[in-house]
């Protein structure tokens, strides 16, 4: 049956465009409160040390400084996003016996001016004694390696096996095997606004509200409760317009932890920002990795073995690292067949600031390495890289025995129409040009609940008032991918009337129900099947009082559309919504219709409830005498299942390219004894607009039965092939194979050198 | 010591008594309320703080308040004709140009100072001037076709 919608899949502005083009949409970034103090922390010169003692005193006697915490006035415990695992909460509010990182918090003031504060910490007198530090994985492992946290032996963090089939008799069926082992470097955040609270007390009712950058303020209301030993209830989080998060905003920092506490010694309210610098040396970022990688193909391309090792640069503490760690054993299986598979990798602690999820996490890093092996392979059996991605890609239905199953499936279809595509777009490639290509896929959120909730992993609820308006509340995140404009368009579409007729009231822990946040592609397939139904809930009492009313039996089918409620074969008959609403409303003694719904995936194995994916080409210009790469353009085909709002899709693609370039050629992060040498935006090197390819998207639709309209996951797939096929499309045009991330011109030339160099000894 | 800031903003006169060593980003958002200008990095490469001085984008984390004395200054909040939209405004929400909307305000700022200058700019123009603005989110593609479809909407106003 073809599906018509009114609002879904038609390209909607941004429901939060007027406010953020004029200036008047407020980020915690924008606010304060009266009678505010400004916090700013003291953080530790050392990456490894111990506190042997903490003098505030002078600092105490600086005019206009209100209050001063470090460690010990911290009253709960350790805090964390693994909370299922509680040795795995590792998070602390400030140092207390010793630091574990460069830029680690030891001390917070709260002063009356942002000067004060500032003056304030450089009075304060910390004792050091510094340890030896750990810095690579490789050495953090060693048995007499100096350990960041005395529990952990050889300072793994977490391991991680995955199996299935049988590898070691894989193999023995291969034709051909290849190894090659990969370093991939971590990448930043450097989400425009930095992370920021404002935290305020009420003495009075001892409760606490705080506005906050953050991805999920439910997780935040967690992590408070946790550090300050506060039940979740009596502390209240808000989360304002987000400027940016990318992964970097899941885990509660020292901006609201220490915020709520000074703001709780002072009972004034405390706002702290951190500077650009602190967001570089003391934020969550990409995970940085070792990868041993080994395929075995038949002759005819077919892949019949996977074996992957990885061993990642952890850092301090935990974050959502442990989870980017199994996923990244997850996500460079797809969207292909491997019979046989297996996955060991442990996460190491070491002494600098910790890496988690950022966007495309559990996919970027080992999909880069994974395609570009797979395109090597490919070239040695003679096998067009399309070709041999045909071979192997999934069908509907497929499943990895004991992890995931993946039910709307349109890779095949994907592929087909990017071969006829880019036969037209790029006939021919010149000298020095290649192209390159790597297959994507991605979750729709996850189903693992390390959080340990017991809520339902989204919910909402939807209130219809007397004149037909909606206020629709849900706690689910935007945080610029464009999530408010979904919420109000699946709202709209299912009860059949106008996104002006809706309001929306998001992210408050106060008045929303709970939803997890926004990370892992979630709220699209999750929230959006709570909206619907919660809308679904007062559609149907619509629905049944017009039936009522036009004294038609039960089998008559209604529909709610355009504004009016109505016979579906005789459109003619019916009402209007906003009378319906009025008589609804009327025989249910006087209260607004309400609307509940919820969603948590159930019997669709261990990862996500679906799966968004595609094929991405980019073809790129390689200057051999420089070794500068140039992407010329970028095309992509790609299955999100029914697309809610083609616009947002292609501006989160868009973003999701820019970052994927970043990270395959310019995004470093240089670490000399756990400095950061680089903490800038001057010196972090993001992808500018001259240096920005054009992309071409291209949609093939398939149905989600899962998700709300049928959609799934789409767009933060498609970083992860953005450098895999940027490196290949270097390897098509001059063979050169790298062993990393970050194909700065040094690089690119000494790779030509070693290709040029295979190629004359083969001769 | 503090001073006198006498200058014009969004089109209202005002004088204030300032810190001299505040830069003019500070008594905008501090001083004024006028929190639609953000900045983003401490060293002056991102543009997201930047406002239209005497018709010309300038970085407001990178100028004294003081250097706007006796100067006309236009920040994101004067843009819009009272209920009305600048077509600019209107044309980056049509084209998708933001997402979380941080970096907007200076390169909705940018857009309207290049386009006074030039009515009828190429890609490439817009490329040049807009190089320095940094955003996270977007990939700018779109950034760049919202400010050509301003440009045809600014002429269709006139
Ligand atoms: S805030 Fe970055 S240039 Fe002004
Ligand atoms: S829209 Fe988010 S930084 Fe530009």
């Amino acid at each position: 049956m073809k599906r018509e919608y009114s609002i879904i899949g038609k390209p909607t502005g941004n429901v939060d465009g007027a406010a953020k083009t004029t200036g008047e949409a407020k980020y915690c970034f924008d606010m304060s409160l009266p009678n505010q103090l400004y916090g700013k922390h003291l953080r530790s010169p050392y990456a490894h040390a111990r506190i042997l003692s903490i003098d505030t005193s002078e600092a105490e006697k600086l005019q206009g400084v209100k209050a001063i915490i470090t460690g010990k006035d911290v009253p709960g415990g350790k805090w964390g996003l693994w909370r299922r695992f509680r040795e795995l909460c590792d998070q602390i509010a400030l140092a207390d016996d010793k630091v574990r990182f460069i830029g680690e918090p030891v001390a917070c003031v709260a002063a009356t001016t942002k000067d004060i504060a500032e003056q304030a910490i450089e009075l304060i007198n910390v004792e050091y004694e510094p340890l030896p530090g750990v810095f690579d994985p490789l050495e953090a492992i060693k048995d007499d390696a100096p350990l960041v946290h005395d529990d952990f032996e050889n300072n793994i963090n977490a391991t991680r096996h995955i199996e299935w089939g049988n590898v070691d008799e894989g193999f023995a069926q291969a034709d051909y095997t290849r190894e090659d082992k990969f370093t991939c470097f971590p990448q930043a955040v450097a989400s425009m606004e930095v992370h920021n609270s404002l935290a305020s007390y009420d003495k009075g009712s001892k409760r606490l509200t705080v506005w906050s950058s953050t991805q999920s303020p439910y997780y935040l209301q967690l992590g408070l409760a946790d550090a300050l030993k506060m039940r979740e209830g009596d502390i209240r989080v808000i989360k304002p317009h987000v400027g940016g998060g990318f992964g970097g905003k899941n885990s509660t920092m020292p901006d609201s932890t220490s915020a709520a506490l000074l703001s709780m010694k002072t009972g004034r309210p405390v706002k702290i920002v951190f500077n650009r610098e602190e967001e570089f040396i003391s934020t969550e970022h990409r995970t940085g990795m070792h990868v041993a990688l080994k395929i075995g193909l038949k002759k005819d391309g077919k892949i019949v073995a996977r074996e992957c090792k990885v061993i990642t640069d952890g850092g301090a503490y935990t974050g959502l690292g442990a989870t980017a760690l199994y996923l990244s054993g997850i996500f460079q299986t797809f969207p292909y067949k491997i019979p046989n598979y297996r996955y060991d990798a442990f996460r190491t602690y070491t002494n600098k600031v910790w890496a988690t999820s950022v966007r495309g996490f559990g996919a970027t890093p080992t999909v880069y390495c994974a395609e570009s092996q797979l395109d090597r392979a490919a070239k040695d059996l003679g096998i067009d890289p399309l070709q041999i991605r045909k071979m192997n890609v999934m069908e509907p239905g497929y499943e990895a025995p004991g992890q995931y199953k993946v039910d709307s499936c349109g890779i095949m279809p994907c592929i087909e129409k990017m071969e006829k595509r880019i036969k037209e777009k790029w006939p021919k490639v010149e000298e020095n040009e290649g192209i390159g290509f790597s297959a994507f896929a991605y979750m729709s959120g996850g189903i693992f609940n390390w959080i340990d909730t017991p809520y339902a992993y989204s919910g909402a609820r939807v209130q219809v008032n007397i004149d037909g308006t909606v206020d629709l509340f849900t706690q689910a995140s935007d945080i610029g991918q464009g999530h408010n404009t979904v919420s109000v368009m699946i709202c709209a579409e299912e009860l059949g009337i106008g996104m002006e007729d809706i309001r929306l009231h998001p992210a408050d822990t106060a008045t929303t129900p709970v939803d997890l946040g926004a990370w892992g592609s979630r709220e699209t397939l999750m929230n959006g099947n709570a909206i619907k139904m919660a809308a679904g809930q007062i559609k149907q009492k619509l629905v049944d009082l017009a039936r009522a009313k036009l004294g038609e039996n039960i089998a008559y089918d209604l529909v709610a559309k355009d504004k009016r409620i109505y016979l579906e074969l005789r459109p003619e008959r019916g009402f209007s919504y906003y009378d319906i609403v009025r008589d609804a409303i009327k025989l249910n003694d006087g209260e607004p219709l309400i609307g509940t719904g919820h969603y948590t995936p159930h019997n669709k194995g261990m990862i996500s409830p679906a799966y968004g994916m595609g094929i991405m080409a980019i073809k790129a210009k390689v200057d051999k005498e420089i070794g500068h790469i140039e992407p010329q353009g970028v095309l992509i085909v790609h299955d999100c299942g029914q697309e809610i709002n083609p616009l947002g899709a292609r501006g989160q693609v868009e973003g999701s390219v820019h970052m994927g370039l970043g990270y395959c050629l310019c995004e470093d992060m240089p670490n000399d004894n756990g400095m950061l040498l680089n903490p800038s935006m001057n010196d972090y090197k993001i992808v500018r607009q001259r240096d920005m390819p054009q992309i071409e998207l291209m949609d093939v639709p398939t149905y989600e039965a899962e998700g709300p309209f049928g959609a799934k996951e789409a767009a933060e797939a498609t970083i992860a092939p953005t450098a895999p096929a940027l490196a290949n499309a270097v390897f098509a045009a001059t063979g050169a194979e790298f062993d990393s991330n970050v194909l700065k011109p040094e690089k690119v030339l000494k790779a030509i050198r070693a290709a040029e160099a295979k190629k004359a000894q083969k001769k | 010591m503090k001073q006198i800031l006498q200058f014009t903003v969004n089109g209202e006169p005002r004088e204030l008594l300032i810190d001299p060593k505040k830069f003019l980003v500070e008594v905008l958002r501090e001083d004024l309320g006028l929190t639609g200008t953000h900045w983003a990095c401490d060293t002056g490469a991102c543009c997201c703080c930047t406002v239209i001085m005497d018709g010309k984008a300038v970085k407001s984390c990178s100028i004294l308040a003081m250097q706007a004395n006796g100067r006309e200054v236009t920040t994101i909040e004067g843009l819009a004709d009272g209920p009305n939209l600048h077509p600019i405004q209107q044309a980056f929400i049509d084209n998708w140009a933001l997402q979380c909307g941080f970096c907007s305000s200076g390169q909705i700022m940018a857009a309207k100072a290049l386009l006074d200058e030039n009515p009828s700019p190429t890609r490439e123009d817009i490329q040049l001037q807009m190089d320095g603005h940094l955003c996270r989110c977007t990939g700018f593609n779109m950034i760049q076709e919202a400010i050509l479809d301003a440009a045809e909407r600014l002429k269709g106003q006139k």
